[in-house]
């Protein structure tokens, strides 16, 4: 039996792709988990692969050709086999093939729940290898319910996707409801400080953060913005990246500014879990793991690659890291889990010579820091005019999540980290 | 307690409001000498006298003109009609003068008048004679209008029709008239704008009036056999409506049917289909159903009127549809 290769889905936003290069000819054997093609995405360049064992019968579409998501791009069978009696695949419309609800996480009940988006929410636990598409049909189907049934299902925090109805063409009506389970998380209801446990903890909306949430959405956007800047002295910093490049000698890899901006502003996030929130509309989530995304201009565009659990990696480690992912992003390399997830983005303009600049927030983080140049300067330090190495860095707050005093207390203590590497340490 | 008809509920009603309020009076067709085309006026025209009970012309118009005139001068006219199909002719009065001369006056002219006679459809009248006026009469603002359905709510509901201060009318049955029930001595007064739960149930609810209670009545029977318990709600009044019975069931069950004599284009079950939808949108499990007379004049033909009425089996059809059971 013939199987068809279709354009998978390899991005949650991917509509169409472009074969790149066929990585194998028309009958060549194939195994599955090989790669079959390089395609394009609308974000990076990407693979196709087998799944099932056999020789590639045909190509049925040229290298360089675009094609839409779910249309058949090859076929896979025995040698010999007729292609023409190979039945179609049904095909997948949204496959999400990059698995984006890992199994192995935590309580986060979402985990187990084939959510429509093929966004990471979970990063910890991006699958490393491509996994087959999961039931499309089911995470894309509209959901129709009686006005009781929904209202039942919102008050027993029961997700009517997972229930089958029973009604007129799949209505979810009240009979369907009895027995369902609950798969909303108890609810926190304040964030906590980050470390341990799950990932996050989704904070119901008071009235209060729901009213400033809609007048603020009225008056500038729909991300209500609001900037806070701040002038960090980076004299001791940058004596501290010399030492350390010193300390390191010849070795490959040497640390950076933004390392160091990366570093402290992840440690700064710990201390400050409010600012390193996903607004989700009608709640709002706080992470408690640090995930940067770091501002990478690309050839034709921006992306935003991701360091995992910055706070926890060392300034070799971010610093390695970040180049080979900005490296990757200029190539168009980057796979969808290496781009989606951040909790909270640091754009650096400084290599450009740009003084301060504000940098628009990457939704649904709550807040991005923009980091000017690093210029000498006069300043008085204990009534005395010196020299000193300064930069001004901007951030970025979505008013819905954070206000103006939680943003400056986390950039406060950021501006201090960064005036005072050591306390990096503590 | 004594069981009389729905005749004798309303003669009974007629008597003690005109033995209690000199000002009352009945004028209409055939209501003094031939007590009455249904014999509702029996034995008042003796009691009375014929300057309280005034046999009149075959002129709608004008004896509801009289009427509504009687009420300007302070007397608590009831005006009989033959039936509600002659009473299009009279809708002039009813609906200019009686519904408006309150709110016209600026609150100076009361209009104590009830308007009253049968409505509906009874046997093979034809389509001229078979019609369910109450959505015309309830559409009107300054009229209240109500419909009993058994000899008690009769009664009640006559004697609270003709002691309200504005224009009350009063929708009998034909095909209700020799029907029996319980009625206690003395006084009862039904309140305008109260329903009756008449059976409860916790499946669905049936929502009727007049002469579709019984039909739900015996759909809920049926019902019952297949262990389906069916809430039967009497609306009584249709101008108000009972807002509050019907959302309190709507909760209870979250299924409706709406059985109704009418047509079903702006039937008074369309309003009450309205009022579900607007207030109790979120317990409904399934769309509301109506059972109304079928879309087209009263057919003569007794097969086929059969076939247009509202019956006990439709309901139990709507009321399995509802419950998703078909």
């Amino acid at each position: 039996m013939a199987t068809t290769v279709v354009m998978e889905a390899l991005s949650p936003t991917m509509e169409e792709g472009r074969i790149v290069k066929w990585s194998k000819a028309v009958g060549d054997a194939v195994k599955t988990g090989e790669t079959l093609a390089e395609v394009e995405t609308d974000k990076a360049v990407m693979e196709i692969v087998a799944r099932a064992d056999g020789q590639l019968l045909k190509q049925l579409v040229a290298e360089g050709a675009t094609v839409p998501v779910g249309e058949a791009v090859g076929v896979i069978g025995a040698p010999g086999e007729s292609v023409a009696t190979t039945a179609p695949a049904a095909p997948a419309k949204k496959p999400s093939a990059v698995s984006s609800q890992p199994s192995a996480v935590s309580s986060q009940p979402s985990a187990v729940s084939p959510q429509p988006s093929a966004v990471s929410s979970q990063p910890s636990a991006v699958s490393p290898q491509p996994v087959p598409p999961v039931a499309p049909a089911d995470a894309t189907r509209v959901v129709r319910a009686s006005p009781l049934a929904k209202r039942l299902a919102k008050e027993r925090g029961v997700d009517l996707k997972l229930v089958q109805g029973s009604g007129p063409g799949g209505r979810v009506i009240m009979r369907d409801l009895e027995g369902a389970v609950a798969v909303t998380a108890p609810r926190a209801s304040a964030p906590a400080p980050i470390g341990g446990g799950a990932p996050y903890r989704d904070v119901p909306l008071t009235q209060i953060r729901k009213t400033i949430a809609k007048r603020l959405g009225a008056s500038l956007g729909p991300i209500p913005h609001f900037f806070l800047t701040a002038e960090v002295d980076m004299e001791r910093a940058a004596e501290a990246r010399a030492a350390l490049n010193q300390q390191l000698g010849d070795q490959q890899g040497k640390i950076s500014v933004n390392d160091i901006l990366l570093k402290a502003t992840a440690l700064a996030l710990v201390k400050h879990g409010a600012c390193n929130a996903w607004w989700q509309e009608d709640h709002i989530r706080y992470w408690n793991e640090v995930h940067l995304g770091m501002a990478v201009a690309v050839e034709d565009g921006l992306i935003t690659p991701v360091i995992r659990n910055t706070d926890r990696k060392s300034l070799l480690d971010i610093g390695a890291e970040a180049r080979e992912l900005a490296g990757r992003a200029r190539e168009r390399r980057l796979k969808p889990e290496e781009y989606t997830g951040s909790t909270f983005s640091v754009s650096n303009l400084g290599m450009f010579e740009i003084d301060q600049f504000t940098a628009v927030i990457n939704p649904p983080e709550a807040g991005i820091l923009a980091v000017g140049t690093m210029a000498a300067k006069p300043v008085a330090v204990d009534g005395q005019v010196v020299v000193r190495r300064r930069l001004r860095m901007t951030m970025s707050c979505d008013h819905r999540v954070i206000d103006g005093a939680t943003g400056a207390a986390f950039l406060k203590t950021l501006k201090q980290m960064l005036e005072n590497p050591l306390a990096m340490l503590l | 307690m004594p069981t009389i008809t729905y005749r004798d509920a309303l003669n009974q009603a007629l008597r003690e409001e005109m033995q209690r309020d000199p000002n009352v009076f009945l004028m209409g067709e055939e209501v003094g000498l031939y007590q009455g085309a249904y014999k509702v006026s029996r034995g008042l025209l003796e009691e009375f006298g014929a300057k309280r009970i005034v046999d009149t012309p075959i002129a709608e118009l004008g004896f509801a003109g009289i009427g509504v005139g009687a009420a300007m001068g302070g007397l608590r006219p009831v005006v009989e009609f033959m039936t509600w199909n002659f009473a299009v002719l009279a809708l002039d009065q009813i609906v200019n003068s009686a519904a408006k001369m309150l709110y016209m006056s600026g609150g100076q002219i009361p209009i104590p008048i009830v308007f009253r006679g049968p409505n509906g459809a009874a046997l093979q009248l034809s389509s001229q004679h078979s019609q369910a006026w109450e959505s015309w009469l309830s559409h009107i603002p300054g009229l209240k209008v109500v419909a009993p359905a058994t000899p008690y709510d009769a009664k009640g509901l006559l004697k609270a029709a003709i002691r309200d201060n504005n224009p009350v009318i009063v929708l009998e049955g034909e095909m209700l008239y020799n029907n029996k029930g319980e009625v206690p001595e003395g006084e009862i007064v039904v309140p305008i704008g109260q329903a009756e739960v008449k059976r409860e149930g916790a499946h669905v609810t049936l929502i009727c009036h007049s002469k579709t209670v019984s039909i739900a009545l015996k759909a809920a029977e049926q019902l019952a056999t297949q262990d389906i318990a069916a809430e039967v709600i009497d609306l009584r009044t249709l101008r108000p409506l009972d807002d509050a019975t019907i959302l309190r069931s709507v909760a209870k069950t979250n299924r409706v049917v709406v059985v109704e004599e009418g047509w079903p284009q702006c039937g008074v079950g369309a309003q009450v289909v309205d009022l579900i939808q607007r207030e109790a949108f979120d317990q409904l499990d399934a769309p509301v159903l109506r059972v109304t007379q079928a879309d087209v004049p009263m057919p003569y033909n007794k097969q086929l009127e059969r076939l247009a009425k509202p019956s006990a089996e439709k309901v139990v059809t709507a009321a399995r549809r509802v419950l998703y059971l078909d």
